[in-house]
């Protein structure tokens, strides 16, 4: 049930936004965006002039011209609404699917907080936090909680879209249960840990539908920065009236500029574009977080992810795959590389791990060894134990083992025999590569030893060095002794890394990062996992670890994917970046708006004033007109780009900065010249000017 | 607040000695011990007499002195007590007007000069007080200085040189010459040293 | 431009970034109590004396402090120019004042503007001019170091409370930086030339007796007319010229270090006994930019990076060589109005030419433009010709200038602030673009720093573009408009933006000693000044308190040519986008009109 991707302009999404644009032209609605309100203002001020010129009074400018800037001056408005009104609609669909998962829910409510007390059937809208309920191969979970008795396999499609089932079992990492999602064998009693409204999938489907979403501090900020160009616009253009009044005394002739005129010079000249799509570009970035199926608990979090300049990744599932692999056979002297091999593959054949299984794999790779069938052969395999230590298998009076070296030291030395110091040597040697040595013995005798290696993700090495570039350090997080961990540190490329990690030295980590100046990211999963999640600045809990790890997070990932914060990272940066680009853009299109207003809207008083009219546009009203239509239809152009995000390369900042300025900057000044210059030709095609 | 206000009065006033008293009058002290005539104006003397200061300029219109900057002070031009430009802009027809008064002015006296006129001679000069003209400004008067004073020219010419300074290492300063010490030698007076 | 000014402007330059670093250096060993103990000793008994805690302040504490130092300053001249009848010093027995020139006057001191509605030589006493003018020429360009040395604090700190102590920043800048310069810098200027004595006016016989017109009046003050109805001109003759007398020469030397620019005398520093020479007028248009550019490298050493000190440098240098390039070219050019009428505006090697209207002879074009570009780029406003005079793009420069917030150098400490108050917007900006929450030199630039940039970015455009609305429209305003057409709205346009921005030239045609310009463009200066330094001081504040984040490669360099063009990007278009309209019923179209009939 991921969400999938929608395509920009979705006919079902954009006819309830068109209605939505005229919906949001409320008062109440249009004085939250500074900008916009502006705008609206002057709307409703030309309107006015309009209606004054039409009712045959004395109008300052022929009707027709003040009726075609009214009109657009609307456009400009509803266009910023629509574009608020589509983000908003995108979310909502994602949302909507999620929201499907959330039916009435019978739940079966214990009395008493154990397996076989006595049980009512309630509503699941009905339990509130505490309260223990007991679900059976078939529920659904009725709510967030956790398992407190009793593990059952769980199928967690309908949040995740994964659709292997997950166990979930009482204490442990693995005890967090989410509503909507259905059992499918055994058993669990689990105790509600929120009240109604207040679940995941509650707070979720609140967020992405933008009903709880608040300004973030940096939207604030630029908010504020977008009200004092506003402002500074807005004095420029209202002296102009007495500049005029003015001028027109000191030219003896000519008539002032006029109000329309006036109004509209200044809706071209204030951020409408960024001022319209703010918003826009604040639910997008919700709703990319989502797309790539993680929560955020607030927009501020998703700010915060561009930010982060180190990575807390843990070693096993993010940099390396779960499961060590065989990688080499090291025979002692005496020992053939081949008879090593037979031995291990004889050994694994009926071992059904991963790592038994990559023997096989590797003895049948470097010496052609087809597996055989442990029952033609007569062999009994000796599984795992604990108190062993050791697997293997007895063919005949062959007793071969592997296992760990003091394992097997104690196997060969009941059998009379002893590890070999060139033995010993060579599992040191493995050790300190970051590999793990499981030593081979047949009875009294070690033939060598099989190298697990850990294997790191592929392409994982080139991923880090984008970090790199992006000017973010990773660190790897392992429970390894240093040496291995140093090994892998290295092949993986991490910039380094945390052995032998306890949830303390994790947590003093990150404020050791902190105090140095650093914003940190991790994810995490376990209980033990919440103090850090806590400190770090970007904290992703993953959606299958627990209430408590959830809770001190602020991002969720419902796939539970810990590679998943080099995404986060790169939809964070987008958002900021959007942002910063339609600012600049936005700002330098002012430039080609003024070389077409000013000559226009001063011809009365100076005509000397047209040698600035360097696009040689028809006549000032149709100058006039092209501006605003431009500045108008260039916001819906900004639309796609609002919502998709600019594209994101990991690059130096400086190359990034080089990019965008060059793209939104220099596209910025020169867009307008060539858009207005066409409305122009357009208009006087028409034959409207 | 208030325990803003007794320092701010109390460092106010020991600036006020510091600055406004005793740096003033240390550097009146040395002036005047180091550089006695420059701190006192400048003031050259013919015969013990002041004649001017160097610095200065004078109202000349007679056609047998070097005529200097027009000036712009009032009354009366180079009015000592209230140095004043004109600030009339580029396009102020006052401006073209009192231009084309000036070339006519310089015409009258000399008709047969039919050069353009340096620019410096015919536009007033920021302080009205300006005691340089420009060498070519010296040079344009030249032959009506010399038919006035029935002079060769080439003495005049020679009189011009011997006063010209020339821009310091070709940067500092531009090609100029002082009015009055120019009139003063015409005229035959020897500035006391 | 010709040659000559080429080499002015790279000898300007070069001795301008010679003096740089040892200055730079010194000012940040001012930011510290002084390391020798006599000196140390010496402070303290006056420190105690004054009554002056030592605890360092928040930045509230030091805004007020600031604010209420300022205010007695006010009074202080007030108070001065209305009774110096009364007092001694005063051998011209010059009139008190006017209570509306008097308030102009004091606030346009205290604040570093040195806007002047009067005319030196005939309205000050010399007690006026030492005690008053004199003390707050030294002591506003220290108000002005001290906010600076504040910013500079906040940016280096962190997690801190207070941003330095306004009385010691204050003392310190005055005294082992201003007097020790000015001190120099005015024995030098007199041995040129410049006067400084306590004598009365001196009179000299002139060569030639100068004779005048003038209208005789009647005893009420009316021309008196011919039956006709022409009035009646009376031909005068005097042969005597009045020489003013003053210690101008310490005022000078305190006027350029300090960005002040009030002259002795009317015509400021194109007076021949504020500036004789060619080589004063060198000194003196050093003296304009030194302590300002110099600061840029204090910043850069303070907070441990002289790089991000240089970078700043860079971005005011890339725009005062564009100006000073671009202000030359244009007067050199002339007016063609007076080519056609048979003048010659030619430079060669017997003359400057160029624009030589309202310009002296000994500074010829290159120096006077090259000033004019200084004195506006810092917030200095004194003048050695008259910008009212400029071509109409030669005068745009400097007036637009003025209009970016006097931050190509700038002011003492008003300078680096300004500009540093851009270098946060820009980075914000340039923040995002990278995709990070902005900062600047690890600090974040959130909510409460951009609402104080844009007081401080916006306070300036607001009182200059409504100021001269209500000098356009008001009668007061218009009653003393000197020059016509467009060129009479750029007067109006430039002495609002001038005392908004605390500048203090003008195009000086304008009538400025009335009620009106008096009473609006004290109120301009005032809010121009303070109305800067205090969201300054709160950013200073702000940012002491906040956390130094570590700039890693993930940061925007701000060090380099890219942060430098930024900033530059970022001035210019600010300052073009909130000025241009006016500027084009003004100087632009006055420069259409010129060349388009000629």
């Amino acid at each position: 049930m991921t969400a999938k991707q929608l395509s920009m302009f979705e006919p079902r999404l954009v006819r309830p936004a068109m209605i939505d644009s005229f919906r949001k032209l409320d008062l109440r609605v249009q004085i939250r965006n500074p900008v916009m309100f502006v705008v609206y203002v002057g709307a409703l001020f030309t309107t006015g002039l309009w209606l004054h010129a039409l009712s045959g009074g004395h109008g300052e400018a022929p009707a027709w011209f003040i009726g075609t800037v009214t009109l657009w001056l609307w456009f400009t408005v509803l266009f910023a609404n629509f574009a608020e009104a589509l983000a908003e609609g995108r979310s909502k669909a994602q949302a909507a699917s999620l929201r499907a998962a959330k039916q009435t829910i019978m739940a079966k409510k214990l009395r008493e907080p154990r397996y076989g007390a006595a049980l009512d059937y309630v509503h699941g809208a009905e339990l509130r936090r505490g309260d223990v309920a007991l679900v059976e191969a078939g529920d659904t979970i009725p709510a967030d909680g956790e398992v407190i008795e009793g593990a059952a396999s769980v199928n967690e499609s309908a949040i995740t879209g994964e659709s292997a089932p997950v166990i979930r079992e009482a204490g442990g990492d693995f005890s967090a249960v989410t509503g909507g999602t259905t059992v499918l064998s055994d058993w669990i009693v689990m105790r509600i840990t929120v009240n109604p409204g207040e679940a995941f999938i509650d707070r979720m489907i609140a967020l992405v539908e933008g009903a709880r979403r608040q300004k973030t501090p940096n939207e604030i900020a630029l908010t504020i920065l977008l009200v004092a160009l506003t402002l500074a616009f807005l004095l420029a253009t209202v002296t102009l009236l007495p500049y005029t009044l003015y001028s027109v005394t000191a030219a003896g002739a000519g008539a002032p500029v006029t109000v329309t005129a006036l109004v509209a010079l200044l809706v071209c000249l204030i951020p409408t574009t960024i001022g319209a799509l703010l918003s826009a570009i604040g639910i997008a970035g919700m709703s990319r977080m989502l797309g790539a199926n993680v929560i955020a608990t607030s927009g501020r979090a998703v700010e915060a992810a561009g930010d982060v300049n180190v990575l807390l990744l843990d070693k096993t599932g993010t940099i390396t795959l779960g499961n060590r692999q065989a990688d080499a056979f090291l025979p002692v002297s005496g020992t053939t590389e081949r008879q090593l091999a037979d031995a291990a593959q004889l050994a694994s054949l009926a071992d059904e791990t991963p790592e038994g299984r990559s023997i096989v794999v590797l003895a049948k790779r470097l010496f052609n060894l087809r597996e055989r069938d442990i029952r033609a052969l007569g062999a009994t395999f000796v599984p795992f134990s604990a108190q062993t230590r050791m697997s293997g298998v007895n063919l005949g009076k062959r007793q071969i083992r592997k296992g760990a070296e003091d394992a097997i030291r104690r196997h060969v030395e009941t059998n009379g025999g002893g590890i070999p110091a060139e033995a010993s040597r060579l599992v040191a040697e493995v050790s300190r590569r970051g590999s793990t040595p499981l030593v081979v013995s047949e009875h009294a005798r070690v033939l060598g030893i099989i190298e697990l290696k850990d294997i790191v993700k592929g392409g994982i090495r080139e991923r880090f060095a984008e970090l790199r570039r992006m000017g973010i350090k990773t660190v790897m997080i392992t429970g390894d002794n240093r040496l291995t961990a140093a090994a892998i540190a290295a092949e993986a490329g991490v910039d380094d890394f945390l052995a032998e990690a306890t949830p303390e030295a994790k947590l003093a980590l990150i404020r050791q990062y902190q105090a140095e100046g650093h914003l940190v990211a991790m994810t995490g999963d376990g209980s033990n996992d919440a103090p850090a999640l806590a400190q770090a600045d970007v904290a992703v809990a993953m959606h299958s670890g627990t209430q408590a790890a959830k809770e001190a997070g602020n991002m969720v990932d419902l796939d539970s994917n810990p590679t998943k914060l080099l995404e986060v990272v790169v939809v964070g940066k987008q958002m900021l970046m959007t942002r910063g680009a339609l600012t600049t853009f936005s700002i330098a299109n002012d430039v080609a708006k003024y070389f077409a207003i000013i000559p226009a809207i001063f011809a009365g008083v100076y005509p000397q004033l047209n040698a600035l009219n360097v696009m040689n546009l028809a006549s000032p009203q149709s100058a006039i007109l092209s501006a605003v239509i431009f500045n108008a239809l260039i916001i819906v152009a900004l639309i796609p780009l609002a919502l998709k995000g600019i594209r994101y390369r990991p690059r130096g900042a400086g190359a990034v900065l080089r990019r965008n300025l060059a793209i939104y900057g220099l596209g910025g000044i020169v867009v307008p010249f060539v858009g207005i210059k066409l409305i122009d030709l357009g208009l006087a095609a028409v034959g409207l000017v | 607040m208030p325990n803003l206000i007794r320092p701010a009065v109390m460092l106010m006033a020991l600036l006020t000695i510091l600055t406004g008293v005793i740096y003033p009058l240390t550097v009146t002290v040395l002036g005047q011990l180091l550089f006695f005539h420059e701190a006192n104006g400048s003031i050259m003397t013919v015969n013990g007499k002041a004649v001017g200061s160097t610095l200065i300029g004078q109202q000349y219109s007679q056609p047998g002195h070097f005529w200097g900057r027009p000036s712009a002070t009032s009354p009366h031009p180079y009015n000592g007590a209230a140095s004043s430009g004109s600030n009339l802009g580029p396009l102020n027809p006052a401006l073209t007007g009192l231009v084309e008064a000036r070339i006519a002015a310089l015409r009258d006296a000399d008709p047969r000069n039919d050069q353009p006129a340096p620019i410096d001679l015919v536009t007033a000069s920021a302080s009205g007080l300006d005691p340089d003209i420009s060498l070519a400004a010296a040079y344009y008067q030249a032959t009506r200085v010399a038919r006035a004073r029935h002079l060769p020219l080439e003495q005049v010419v020679a009189l011009i040189d011997r006063h010209a300074r020339h821009p310091w290492l070709g940067i500092l300063g531009e090609p100029r010459v002082n009015v009055l010490r120019l009139n003063l030698a015409l005229d035959g007076h020897e500035p006391d040293s | 431009m010709t040659t000559q000014s080429w080499s002015l402007l790279g000898i300007y330059l070069a001795v301008l970034f010679a003096a740089i670093k040892p200055l730079g250096l010194y000012m940040v060993k001012l930011m510290e109590a002084p390391r020798s103990p006599s000196l140390a000793r010496l402070e303290n008994g006056l420190f105690r004396l004054c009554g002056i805690e030592r605890e360092e302040m928040s930045w509230r504490q030091y805004a007020l402090a600031v604010l209420v130092f300022s205010l007695m300053g006010c009074i202080a001249v007030y108070a001065l120019q209305r009774l110096q009848l009364w007092l001694p010093l005063n051998p011209q027995r010059l009139p008190n004042v006017t209570p509306d020139s008097s308030f102009n006057t004091a606030i346009s001191f205290v604040t570093n503007t040195n806007w002047q509605g009067y005319g030196g030589e005939t309205t000050m006493s010399h007690l006026t001019q030492m005690l008053g003018l004199g003390t707050q020429n030294f002591v506003s360009a220290a108000a002005g170091i001290a906010v600076a040395f504040a910013l500079i604090r906040g940016f280096a700190r962190h997690s801190a409370q207070t941003i330095g102590n306004f009385w010691a920043d204050l003392y310190r800048a005055t005294a082992y930086l201003l007097l020790p310069l000015s001190f120099v810098l005015a024995l030098a200027l007199i041995s040129q030339g410049v006067v400084q004595n306590f004598s009365a006016h001196q009179e000299v016989v002139t060569l030639e007796p100068t004779i005048y017109e003038i209208t005789r009046v009647d005893n009420t003050g009316q021309p008196v007319t011919y039956a006709r109805g022409d009035a009646i001109v009376d031909a005068v003759s005097v042969t005597a010229q009045t020489l003013p007398m003053g210690p101008a020469a310490s005022q000078i030397a305190i006027k350029q270090l300090g960005t002040n620019g009030g002259g002795f005398f009317n015509v400021n520093s194109a007076h021949p006994y504020e500036n004789p020479t060619a080589l004063t007028n060198f000194l003196e248009a050093m003296a304009i930019l030194l302590i300002p550019a110099a600061l840029c490298y204090t910043f850069g050493k303070a907070v441990g990076d002289t790089r991000q000190g240089w970078a700043v440098l860079a971005a005011m240098t890339v725009i005062f060589v564009g100006a000073a390039i671009a202000t030359i070219s244009f007067e050199q050019q002339g007016n063609p109005k007076l080519t056609a009428l048979g003048a010659d505006q030619t430079a060669g090697a017997l003359q400057s030419g160029g624009n030589m209207e309202g310009k002296e002879t000994r500074y010829g074009i290159g120096a006077s433009a090259l000033w004019a570009v200084a004195t506006t780029a810092a917030s200095n406003g004194s003048v050695n010709s008259m910008h009212d005079s400029f071509t109409p793009l030669g005068g745009l420069i400097p007036m637009w200038l003025i209009q970016l917030g006097e931050v190509a150098f700038g002011g003492v400490g008003s300078g680096l602030y300004g500009m540093l108050a851009f270098a946060l917007m820009a980075m914000f900006i340039a923040g995002l673009m990278i995709g990070r929450t902005p900062e600047y030199l690890g600090k974040k630039i959130e909510a409460f720093e951009m609402k104080m940039v844009s007081i401080a970015i916006l306070i300036t455009p607001a009182l200059a573009l409504l100021g001269a609305a209500v000098g356009v429209m008001a009668a007061g305003g218009r009653a003393t408009i000197f020059n016509p057409g467009p060129h009479g709205f750029s007067e109006v346009l430039y002495a609002f933006s001038s005392a908004a921005n605390n500048n203090g030239s003008a195009f000086a045609g304008l009538g400025a000693n009335t009620p009106f310009y008096n009473g609006w463009l004290g109120a301009a200066m005032w809010f121009g000044r303070f109305g800067v330094i205090v969201p300054v001081l709160a950013i200073a504040g702000s940012l002491a308190a906040k956390k130094k984040l570590a700039v890693g490669p993930g940061a925007m360099p701000t060090h380099g040519p890219l942060f430098v063009t930024l900033l530059v990007g970022t001035v210019l278009l600010i300052g073009a986008l909130t000025y241009i309209p006016a500027l084009a019923l003004g100087p632009i179209v006055e420069h259409l009109i010129l060349w388009s009939i000629s």
